[in-house]
């Protein structure tokens, strides 16, 4: 746990003129899940994105193993080993399953053994039944799972997760946070943006709490359970 | 009748389909490209033009060498790659600098592509036409019901479905294909799983340049090959991409399929205007299915909200208007006859550029068609003096009247679309029109247009009619200025920056947009009827694509996002244009390099590069 997989720093992001992150200053440890919290329109999924070089004025200052993001195209980001699930699924909706899963696999470091349409088949069995079948012709839940599988496709050492929770049927996120159990079982590091608290305090174990860009706690899952006043006061649960 | 014969409808049938072929080859690449990089590429018609002449002069070589139909296909397959190539070349020049851009940008550089491309080609293939040879072992005609039809046609025929066949392969089975057919519906999300987009564009523009090649190559025992193919192709494959729905492949080959029907019939019943059935199918299809047959909302162009800002009211700005006035009423004092023509000219292109400006710059409405009023209104003059020999004070109003009707019927249908669509549509609404003057000879002259269309007695000669120019311009300006002004102008600029937002307030997006299209045709066919009276003639060119561009390119250069860039834009053209001209044949290489120069470093033209300047000094 000595060196961080990823390690963020002063990162600043505007929408024009506009400030919305304020030197948020961050680690993510390789294996682990932390989540980033807080109310709607916090900056959880502009965090995301800025990280992964999406937010086009930023100033970015991270490492990924070790390695500067600095000004790197975002495809060269997700070549480190940086997968990104985006909020909205994004999935190709023209596309089947199977050739969406296709357009995110890359190559797994050395070592490791890679992630095949079968053993995500396995992660997800409703994927598996429906693997000729068009992303326009799935669920909300189903393009979850399918967009989380098809960045695994890329075998990442680490994820960014935005709102896997939301918008769909309760029995299916009960299975999106035992699919992040397993990732993290196979090392696989996740930077969860949540606001479903339940959902977030059930698997991650730490978070940081972001109230209007700024970062107002950082800790253990735990310690964020115990301060019930900091919990109302930037949750309001 | 002749039409009734069997054996005749099937030969006639039989070279529609094979039209059908080549036109498909060709858009299917646009189509694949457009799906990807998000640009219509305008210079797609020149890697045709490319092919065509390639394989003319190649081919012939290599058969020299050893002859035989595996030489003659292979120099073929060669010169399509070699076009390939190219567009690879100009992907990785231009393209990949412009794809975040307003389309409006993109459109232009690609079209100044075409330029570099039409005086390039007469540099390396000489003026003249090439006629190809004749494909080895396929020289003899078949007998089809008794009527001859060439053999190559029916290897035609054949050659559409099977590209079909192979690009289908292609998208389908392999990871190109499925990386390609995810582009096209996410650019962004691609990227993040760690797509290299440059390479991926690259490859694509490959495939595109290769098929557009492969389509001019074919062409060669057909026509031979000439300057100005690239422009006739590409209003066709505009239309088969925009009627099959643009980024669609099966699309573009059902669209081609109907035009090439429609063409090899609709010549039966109107014998001279293929190119009016052509493009009022477009409309059709357009007014019924916005997205044509297999497109989709969500695939639209670059962004188009560019335009002019809101900025605080220059102080004694009325003392700078007398002082601009008193400019130009005093020209005359100083200038010789020939400069006055020169000022009389300027004038009304920056009256004609000043209308665009309403529609762009402050209604987001990127018209490609603007010269169909201008046209429209030079038109509407001329025909109003050679038919019924009415005065000049007469034409002028009525040329304006049938600009502004045009415009109200074009812009009934064209306040339906958005982006991309919007900007081939009005393209085809001038195309239309430019055709009807072409062809209907009887009424509009044809080719060699309208003459003796001379102004009124006390306002000819050089002096007064640049005085009637001026004042016309300004007081023309000045009230559209007023409107640009109002909350009309207001209620454009929020429907360009949003038009859910300004429909969200209440404002009918459509209907302000109408108004704006008719307004801004009404005041270029102002300017088409005094460029008709100051040259004496009109002719089909005033409703071509070049003059469209040219008041495009105006409004570039002199800044799109500023009141008065059209007019800085109009003079500085001109002047260049003046200058340029007499010392090299190579003007529209030059143009073109200027243009695509213009939208790579100055986006802000002119009068918006000037002001950031002193904004930043200030």
């Amino acid at each position: 746990m000595n060196a961080p997989l990823l390690e963020v720093w002063d990162l600043c992001a505007f929408y024009g003129r506009a400030q919305v992150l304020f030197d948020l200053t961050f680690r993510l440890h390789a294996g682990e899940v932390m989540a980033l919290v807080g109310r709607n329109g916090a900056g959880k999924t502009t965090t995301l994105k800025a990280i992964m070089g999406l937010v086009s004025a930023s100033a970015r200052q991270a490492t990924f193993k070790g390695q500067s993001l600095g000004r790197l195209p975002t495809y060269k980001i997700a070549r480190l080993g940086l997968g990104y699930v985006p909020e909205d699924r994004r999935i190709f909706t023209d596309l089947t399953v199977a050739e969406n899963l296709e357009t995110g696999r890359r190559p797994a470091s050395a070592g490791r053994s890679p992630w095949t349409p079968e053993r995500l088949f396995r992660l997800f069995p409703n994927l598996a039944e429906m693997s000729g079948r068009r992303g326009s012709q799935m669920s909300g839940g189903e393009q979850q799972m399918l967009a989380i599988a098809r960045t695994l496709m890329g075998n990442p050492d680490a994820i960014l997760l935005d709102e896997p929770s939301e918008g769909i049927a309760p029995v299916i996120v009960q299975m999106m946070a035992e699919a992040i159990r397993a990732m993290k079982a196979e090392g696989v590091a996740v930077l969860l943006s949540e606001q479903n608290w339940a959902f977030a305090a059930g698997i991650s174990d730490r978070a940081c709490v972001i109230e209007r860009g700024e970062i107002r706690f950082q800790g253990s899952m735990a310690e964020l359970m115990a301060n019930e006043a900091l919990r109302a006061d930037t949750l309001g649960v | 009748m002749l039409a009734l014969d069997p054996a005749f409808l099937a030969v006639q049938a039989l070279s529609g389909l094979s039209s059908a072929s080549s036109l498909f080859i060709t858009a299917c690449g646009l189509t694949i490209v457009f799906g990807v990089t998000r640009i219509v590429n305008f210079a797609h018609g020149s890697l045709y033009m490319i092919g065509a002449y390639t394989a003319a002069t190649l081919v012939p070589r290599l058969l020299e060498l050893s002859f035989g139909p595996v030489t003659f296909w292979a120099g073929i397959l060669a010169s399509a790659i070699v076009v390939g190539l190219i567009g690879v070349i100009i992907e990785v020049l231009l393209l990949r600098r412009i794809y975040g851009a307003p389309e409006l940008f993109q459109l232009l550089a690609t079209f100044g592509v075409v330029l570099v491309v039409q005086d390039l080609v007469v540099q390396v293939f000489g003026p003249q036409d090439i006629l190809g040879p004749r494909a080895p072992g396929l020289r003899a005609p078949v007998e089809i019901l008794g009527r001859r039809f060439p053999s190559y046609e029916l290897v035609l025929i054949a050659a559409g479905p099977i590209v079909l066949g192979l690009v289908w392969l292609l998208l389908r089975k392999t990871r190109f294909g499925v990386l390609v057919r995810a582009a096209t519906q996410d650019r962004d999300m691609v990227a993040s799983l760690g797509v290299n987009q440059a390479l991926l564009f690259t490859g694509t523009l490959f495939l595109g340049a290769f098929l557009a090649g492969l389509g001019g190559a074919l062409q060669i025992p057909r026509v031979s090959a000439h300057a100005g193919m690239d422009l006739s192709i590409i209003a066709e494959a505009f239309v088969v991409t925009v009627v099959g729905g643009m980024g669609s492949v099966p699309g573009a080959f059902l669209a081609a399929l109907i035009i090439g029907q429609l063409q090899a019939f609709g010549i039966l019943v109107f014998p001279k205007s293929t190119l009016v059935v052509v493009f009022l199918l477009m409309a059709v299809v357009l007014a019924i299915r916005p997205h044509g047959f297999f497109g989709r909302a969500e695939i639209v162009g670059g962004t188009h909200a560019v335009g002019i800002a809101s900025r605080a009211l220059l102080p004694r700005r009325h003392f700078i208007l007398l002082v601009v006035i008193a400019i130009l009423a005093g020209i005359p004092l100083v200038a010789d006859a020939y400069l006055l023509k020169v000022a009389t000219e300027i004038l009304i292109f920056a009256l004609f550029a000043f209308s665009l400006q309403l529609l762009i710059g402050v209604g987001g409405v990127v018209s490609f068609g603007h010269a169909a009023f201008f046209g429209l209104g030079a038109y509407g003059a001329a025909l109003a003096v050679k038919w019924y020999g009415v005065s000049m004070e007469a034409a002028l109003p009525l040329g304006l009247a049938l600009a502004a009707l045009g415009a109200g019927l074009v812009g009934a249908f064209v306040v339906r679309l958005s982006g991309i669509y919007l900007a081939m549509m009005t393209l085809a609404a001038a195309q239309i029109l430019y055709a009807v003057a072409f062809q209907w000879v009887e009424v509009t002259g044809g080719d060699n247009g309208i003459v003796g269309v001379w102004p009124a007695p006390w306002a000819s000669g050089p002096i007064p009619y640049y005085l009637l120019t001026a004042a016309l311009t300004v007081v023309t300006v000045l009230l559209l200025k007023r409107i640009i002004d109002a909350p009309f102008g207001y209620a454009l600029r929020a429907a360009r920056d949003s038009e859910a937002r300004a429909e969200a307030i209440g404002l009918s997006v459509r209907q302000h947009r109408w108004l704006a299209f008719i307004i801004a045709g009404a005041a270029a066919g102002l300017a088409g009827g005094i460029y008709a009276f100051s040259r004496g003639s009109v002719d089909p060119s005033l409703l071509g694509i070049s003059t469209s561009v040219d008041a495009l390119t105006m409004l570039l250069l002199g800044g799109i996002q500023t009141v008065i860039g059209p007019l800085v834009g109009a003079a500085a053209l001109h002047a260049l244009r003046d200058w340029i001209m007499p010392i090299t044949s190579l003007w529209r290489l030059f143009l073109g390099l200027s243009i695509i120069a213009m939208v790579l470093i100055f986006p802000r033209g002119l009068v918006g590069t000037i002001r950031d300047w002193w904004g930043a000094r200030a």
